[in-house]
């Protein structure tokens, strides 16, 4: 009747057990007559006291405990069910049970009881409880405790140190307090035992009289429990269940709220709570009352205390703050079921601010005398560790003491902890290393206690934890591994194969020996076992046989050919997750040559699958494999087609932005470009031509951008076709109001490059009155547009979406309207944060702080912050420099100042477009020319092998050779004769080349050096996109030394296309000493000798810095201006106290130059500190001269430009212009001082900015996200605590700027202080930059495309 | 780690939940619904693993199950588990539960859930395995019963008889009376310097 329906092989030692644990055979006789009694009402057949009081041994107390629960039961079914006499317990077949066709008969009628179910065939494991009716077997005679005291084969001296104490395991069975060993026994004397007893009788004789009792008058909460259960059952709705459960709960609420409850009572009221929550329905009301009875309740009552707020709270809930006390306190107790109860809900539910209340108790209990309170300790301990790992550092060689522990339980415990610390560091745990090869050695050895095996395996789980620690520790290190060789062969040797539990350790071991530093002879023995795996026809195995093949697939190629032909099995298997194991092995091998037959099996798959999760993965990477090795542009965008119809709108965003992204930035071949292009929009027209066929939206959206990008290019289609499909997609109902947008915006741009279209003044007029907002803005838009069109086709010029578009998101435009209705009197505009800050400090009637320290203040106040555009990464506007942020402080003159800058005499002044960062376009050879010949031949023969063959064996060999077709170096059945096809043809083109050959990329690995692109022409260096460039370019050679799979199994990759022109642009550089800033950390440069020759070679002389200069940090040198006769070159050295820039100038000419005048002008943001000229009275030809300036941040802008020129004299008066772009970041120094001085400036400070920003996975933790911003912005780090830091700097000459960083959650919460807010602005929009630069980098894009798709 | 352990029938009725990491309460049922979803959706004689379970935690989430009649024990765990493990842990469990609960069966479960709880406190301490012998936890259990039992009779008993009971069960008693514990307490350090 009960739902097992295993049998269990062991049965003789399970017997044993019941027999120990539910008494000898007196307790049986006494329970066989009690159950054959007569049932209802009638209580007469409980045994008599007397019984019970002169029963001569140990367990009364549990066949009491059985008596009880049996009472309940019956108590129960009486209740509930008062008229007819229950013929069962609940279903529960009461000993001597009936003839079981009978009992299957009466269970059928009883719709609760649903096993009535046939017992289902076994699924193959091999353990399961007794099927048998226990209550008739006879059982032995029950071991006295003496006999329970077992002494073991005498340990060996020379094993683990908790070996030794392994015998003293025994004793923690008898729990002393329940069953007391002889010895105490004996010491207390028989009359203890007899009150003992008596006591324990008590509830039992009490029980009928009791509020849990059956009297008629008053019902018992457990009964409760039992017929809100049967209620449930019986009903047949959701809504009438949930009608129950509310009347339930607000009868709950009278209850626990009454003050007459009592604690018993209230134990039941919160069991019935569990059930309701259980079932989804909040029971709030119910929580404080649970931290309540765990206060107050005694054991019992206690215990379902703990258990309810277990439950029911969470680490960050309030209310958890009331149970610490009570915790402290349990810790406290003498009482062990105490203590075990209270480190249970520590290591379940604990708030992490309170760990430093029970630290010191649980660290005493690693001590306690009992090993499962030792235990329980180490568990609430590794708790700690993972959620406050800072609070548990100091006791880490309690970790280790608890490692030697005597006791293996506790040992094993604390492997918990070292697995994560490992996870962690290995390093730092080499030397544990011979310590846990001894414990699996002696564990594999069998020479622990038989009570640890599991089907005759010595402590299965123990081994697991084991080798997954050893796998860590041996990883990349050969020494290490070494160490583990021996056990590992053991481990594989001794799992002898026949349970289930076997395998996982098999597995593990294969785990383990493929992730530590290789042995040939191991390996070979672990291929043989995944062979196992993979062949066992019960199916788990084969799944972890993939498994494991999908992980060794990269080191091992040959593995997959071995099992091709059971892989091709696999894909046909019923089981979907067999399947999608399968095809993600194939994933792992597909290249140029199997894409086809690999996307095909996924689509395939795709298709049938309902199952989202399976979906987003799996169209990710059929969308990755499509792009990377895609042979055609036809199949490539058929195939994305699929993905996106199949994939529909839970697939990740990034596929189809990566799809756009790809089609707009195209390849290195325009004609190739146009090609894809055209395909697109013609399929796309295709698919659109059907009516009523339902696409997901971002398909559509896809399809619109594309349409409204490229429709033109498809000539001989006529674009009032492609608007009608839009309009016709307009006007259905399944589309988005999203959607809709991009569907306006793909019509804006077709109409910008038509003449009138019918459709489009339809589409306007019908719009125009559409109750959708959105809608009706669009429509006037293209309206306005539409009448003129010059500005449309200068606003949506064809095929610029890669175009780096320049957005002026300080809205500076607005400058002289602001200032106007500031003049009229309006107040000045104050952030958000300002002003509640201001709201508060009004409040406050006196300022308790001190008066902050008086900073030079010279630089009161405030350029403006130019704040850029999400989507504009990089480009360096002066623009965004000049609009003034009005109204700080400011006085009215300050103000125009701003304004004049923008409106100058002539006008409005037209802003300078710099495009940093803009590609050069490199146009050389491409991988798509070279190789558009080769790939053709593939699908070909794919194709009529797979038609033409109809014999199924036949076709699976066909299958696997395309399948398994180029893998391995020496792959048999490759079918090509050709196996190194490079057909890596959708490559991305990036910004920088990425085709470099890998000695240069060890080259720059080595020197760690940074690249600056094509920057060297009128834009002045822009620091962060150096960077970013050599984050890529250093990140790209890891990828190239490193064998990636693709890599390696597809073909040689092309790195023969090398591109020397470009090189030549590159000029290498190194980090050089750092002497100002103590922090160290900073990214400096200096160019090498080999840049410096390399420069030369090309200009005649690039100068390099005086010695003087050369030992500070410095940028590069770069050129500012050029004539045929002079070269002007600029380096910025940080210095301490200002920015010096150092200005070459050299004479190109063979004669001599004379009276070059070098004059900087008039900035507004910028002070030059001596005079802003400088006169070379004579330059030498072929030589060079150069003059210092230092120069300050005169009004905080985030970048700004030094205008200058330079006059010289050859054979005519010449003047050449140039322009210093100068940075915010230039002017930052850090600023040290101690924690303390930071607290007393920090309160002196009143301007705040906050904000929180998302921290990039690559920065994931405090201590590197504040170490990126030590090394880009210069900061000093003053002090980190916990997920605190603080950080400090000071713009020149010494201005503070204070800052202080939370995380939480994956964001970073920033706050500046500094006593001029532009400064803080300024420095949070450097930290988002550097933060968004962080989270970039993986993409591998610096070019920050502003698509026009969404926002039109 | 384990992330949940979830029972429910056939009919996706859940008959204990238990989170080791933080969920909402809406997402706990969900989660529910969902692996009941993708569970009982799967054949016999398919494998007893499961990936995916967005609501759990996506890629590093596995869901490990076993079908017993009416009840599927779910085991919701990360990739540090091993599955086979795992899944030999629930057949743990659920001998453990036979044992308790005497053939045990799905009222079992839905009548004493704080039993069926704190039988899994003793098997899983804060979503790690603290105990994988099936005898051992049992007697853990009853060693607990039994002082609770006693416990809830000495509540209603006279107010000096329990303090002198009590008294009596201070655990102190029997480590005074072991001395021979006590000298061979000196753990074997040096060997893993």
């Amino acid at each position: 009747m009960h739902f097992l329906k295993q049998t269990k092989p062991v049965k003789t030692t399970s017997t044993n057990l019941l027999t120990r644990l539910h008494g000898n055979a007196k307790f049986n006789t006494c329970k066989a007559s009690a159950l054959s009694l007569p049932l209802p009402g009638c209580f007469s057949w409980l045994p008599p006291p007397a019984q019970f009081l002169y029963q001569p041994c140990v367990g009364d107390g549990e066949t009491f405990f059985l008596h009880f629960s049996f009472l309940q039961r019956l108590f129960l079914c009486h209740l509930t069910t008062s008229a007819s006499p229950p013929p069962l317990l609940e279903g529960k077949p009461i000993p001597p049970p009936p003839p079981p066709q009978h009992r299957c008969a009466e269970t059928k009628t009883r719709q609760t009881r649903a096993n009535s179910v046939p017992p289902r065939a076994s699924h193959g494991k091999g353990a399961g409880p007794p099927l048998t009716a226990r209550g008739r077997e006879p059982r032995p005679p029950r071991a006295r405790p003496a006999h329970r005291w077992p002494r073991p084969p005498s340990p060996s001296r020379r094993i683990a140190p908790w070996r030794l104490r392994t015998r003293k395991r025994a004793p923690r069975r008898a729990w002393p307090r329940g069953g007391p060993g002889p010895g105490f026994r004996a010491a207390r004397g028989a009359m203890s035992e007899v009150v003992e007893r008596t006591l324990s009788a008590l509830p039992a004789l009490l029980g009928p009289q009791h509020p849990a009792g059956p009297g008629p008058g008053r019902p018992s909460a457990g009964s409760r429990l039992g017929s809100l259960i049967r209620s449930i059952t019986a009903l047949t709705s959701k809504h009438e269940e949930e009608k129950l459960i509310q009347q339930e709960i607000a009868s709950l609420k009278a209850m626990v709220s009454a003050p007459t409850t009592t604690l018993r009572l209230m134990k039941e009221c919160m069991v019935r709570l569990i059930y309701c929550e259980m079932l989804g329905y909040e029971s709030s009301f119910g929580y404080i009352h649970a931290i309540k009875l765990a206060q107050q309740g005694n054991l019992l009552e206690k215990r379902v205390g703990y258990l309810a707020v277990s439950l029911f709270l969470h680490e960050n809930h309030e209310l958890l703050l009331l149970l610490v006390n009570t915790v402290v306190k349990d810790l406290q107790s003498t009482n062990l079921v105490e203590v075990c109860m209270a480190l249970t809900v520590v290591s379940q539910i604990f708030p992490r601010e309170m760990i430093p209340a029970v630290l010191p108790l649980i660290e005493d209990k690693l001590q306690h005398s009992k090993e499962i309170i030792r235990r329980k300790a180490v568990q609430a301990l590794y708790k700690f560790y993972l959620i406050a790992p800072n609070q548990v550092q100091h006791i880490h060689d309690k970790f280790r003491k608890a490692l030697c522990d005597r006791d293996v339980g506790v040992m094993a415990a604390s492997l918990h902890i070292y697995l994560e610390m490992i996870k962690e560091n290995s390093s730092g745990y080499k030397d544990l290393t011979e310590s846990f090869v001894m414990i699996l050695k002696q564990v594999v050895g069998g020479k622990l206690p038989i009570d640890f095996n599991y089907h005759s395996v010595p402590a299965p789980w123990l081994q697991i934890q084991l080798l997954r620690i050893l796998g860590l520790l041996g990883k990349d290190d050969p020494r290490t591994s070494e160490l583990m060789y021996d056990v590992l062969d053991e481990s594989l040797r001794r799992a002898e194969i026949n349970h289930n539990i076997t395998y996982a350790i098999l597995f593990e071991c294969v785990q383990t020996i493929y992730t530590i530093h290789p042995k040939s002879e191991l390996l070979e023995k672990a291929a043989k076992c995944i062979g196992k795996f993979v062949l066992s026809p019960k199916i788990n195995l084969k799944y972890l046989g993939l498994k494991a093949l999908t992980c060794v697939i990269q080191q091992d190629p040959n593995l997959a050919l071995q099992h091709q032909m059971t892989i091709i099995e696999c894909l046909d298997h019923p089981d979907p997750i067999i399947k999608r194991e399968t095809l993600e092995i194939l994933y792992r091998i597909t290249n140029g040559q199997n894409v086809i037959v690999i996307v095909q099996k996924m689509l395939d798959y795709l298709k049938e699958s309902k199952e989202e999760y399976a979906i987003i993965t799996l169209s990710g990477k059929v969308a990755e494999l499509a792009e990377k090795y895609a042979p055609d542009n036809g199949w490539f965008i058929q195939t994305m087609n699929a993905v996106f119809s199949v994939g529909g709108d839970a697939l990740h965003p990034d596929i189809p932005n990566n799809f756009l992204r790809l089609l707009a930035e195209g390849f290195d071949d325009r004609k190739e470009d146009e090609q894809l292009r055209t395909y697109a929009v013609r399929s796309y027209l295709t698919l659109l031509e059907e009516e009523n066929t339902f696409y997901p939206q971002k398909f559509l959206q896809v399809m619109s951008w594309v349409l409204g990008e490229y429709s033109s290019l498809a000539t001989d289609v006529d674009p009032e076709i492609i608007l009608t499909r839009l309009h016709s997609l307009l006007k259905k109902t399944f589309v988005t109001s999203d959607t809709k947008a991009w569907i306006m915006a793909a019509v804006t741009k077709i109409a910008s490059h038509t003449s009138c279209s019918k459709t489009i003044d339809k589409l306007i007029k019908e719009f125009s009155s559409s109750l959708d907002t959105c809608m009706r803005q669009h429509a006037f838009e293209l309206k306005h547009l539409c009448e003129d069109k010059v500005l449309m086709k200068n606003l949506l010029p064809f095929d610029a979406s890669c175009n780096d578009m320049v957005v002026d998101a300080s809205l500076s435009f607005l400058d002289g309207f602001v200032a106007e209705g500031l003049s009229h009197g309006a107040a000045p505009y104050k952030p958000h944060h300002q002003r509640q800050e201001e709201k508060l400090s009004q409040e406050k009637a006196l300022n308790f702080e001190p008066y902050g320290l008086s900073f030079a203040s010279s630089v009161s106040s405030s350029g403006v912050t130019g704040r850029q555009s999400p989507t504009g990464l990089s480009f360096g506007s002066d623009t965004s420099g000049n609009s003034a942020e009005t109204g700080h402080k400011e006085t009215n003159t300050l103000k125009l100042e701003g304004i004049r800058k923008l409106w100058g005499k002539e006008g409005y002044l037209p802003k300078k477009e710099s495009k940093a960062g803009k590609p050069d376009e490199p146009q050389a050879a491409s991988c798509g020319n070279l190789l558009a010949g080769q790939v053709i031949d593939p699908p070909a023969s794919q194709s009529d092998q797979v038609s033409s063959l109809s014999e199924e064996e036949k076709e699976k060999q066909q299958l696997a050779s395309t399948l398994f077709v180029g893998l391995g170096s020496n792959a048999g059945v490759s079918l090509m004769g050709k196996t190194d096809v490079a057909t890596q043809k959708f490559k991305r083109k990036s910004k920088i080349n990425e085709t470099q050959t890998s000695e240069e990329a060890s080259d720059i690995q080595n020197s760690a050096a940074s690249t600056f692109g094509p920057l060297l022409d009128t834009v002045p260096v822009n620091k962060e996109d150096c960077e970013g460039n050599k984050h890529t370019r250093l990140r790209k050679p890891s990828l190239c030394s490193s064998d990636t799979v693709e890599d390696n199994l597809a073909f040689e990759t092309p790195q023969s296309l090398k591109k020397p022109g470009l090189d030549d642009r590159l000029s290498d550089s190194r980090l050089s000493p750092l002497s100002l800033f103590a922090d160290g950390n900073m990214e400096i440069f200096q160019p090498s000798p080999s840049a410096l020759c390399e420069s030369a070679n090309k200009t005649l002389s690039v100068p390099s810095l005086p010695k003087e200069l050369e030992e500070l940090p410095h940028s590069e040198v770069v050129e500012l201006c050029q004539s045929d006769a002079l070269a002007l070159y600029l380096c910025k050295v940080w210095k301490d106290d200002s920015l010096l820039l150092a200005v070459f100038a050299s004479n190109k000419k063979s004669s001599a130059l004379n009276t070059v005048n070098l004059v900087f002008e008039k900035a507004e943001h910028f002070q030059i500190l001596e005079s802003p000229a400088h006169q070379f009275s004579v330059i030498e030809a072929q030589s060079v001269e150069h003059c210092q300036k230092c120069v300050w941040m005169d009004k905080i802008c985030t970048q700004g430009i030094l205008p200058g020129s330079i006059s010289y004299q050859s054979e005519m008066e010449s003047c050449l212009e140039f322009s210093v772009t100068l940075s915010l970041l230039d002017f930052i120094r850090p600023m040290e001082m101690t924690t303390e001085d930071f607290g007393k400036l920090w309160l002196s400070l009143s301007n705040d900015v906050k904000q929180n920003i998302k921290m990039s996975p690559s920065q994931d933790s405090l201590s590197t996200a504040l170490s990126t911003l030590q090394q880009k912005l210069k900061l000093h780090i003053v002090d980190i605590i916990g997920n605190e830091g603080i950080l400090a700097c000071r713009l020149l000459p010494s201005v503070p700027c204070l800052l202080h960083c939370r995380t939480y959650s994956g964001m970073l919460a920033l706050w500046f202080r500094s006593p001029c807010s532009a400064l803080s602005d300024g420095l949070l929009y450097q930290c988002q930059k550097v933060s968004r630069t962080g989270s970039e980098e993986p993409s591998c894009t610096l070019k920050s495309s502003t698509r026009r798709a969404g926002w039109l | 780690m384990i992330k949940a352990i979830l029972i429910f029938n056939n009919h996706g009725k859940p008959r204990l939940s238990k989170f080791y990491q933080r969920y909402s309460e809406d997402t706990q049922q969900q989660i529910i619904r969902e692996t009941f979803h993708l569970v009982s959706k799967r054949d016999e004689n398919v494998c007893n693993f499961l990936e995916g379970g967005l609501l759990i935690g996506g890629s590093d989430n596995k869901l490990i199950y076993r079908h017993y009649a009416t009840l599927y024990f779910v085991f919701c765990v990360d990739s540090s588990e091993s599955e086979l493990g795992i899944l030999d842990l629930i057949q743990v469990f659920v001998e453990t539960l036979d044992k308790c609960f005497e053939n045990v069966c799905e009222l079992d479960l839905i009548f004493h859930v704080d039993k069926v709880h704190n039988i899994l406190a003793e098997m899983v301490m804060g979503g790690m395995v603290l105990e994988t012998n099936m005898n051992e936890i049992v007697t853990q259990i009853d060693a607990q019963n039994k002082l609770e039992k006693s416990e809830a009779g000495l509540a209603g008993a006279p107010a000096r008889a329990v303090s002198a009971v009590k008294n009596m069960n201070l655990p102190e008693i029997p480590r005074n009376i072991n001395i021979g514990d006590i000298s061979i307490k000196v753990p074997n350090l040096p060997t893993f310097k």
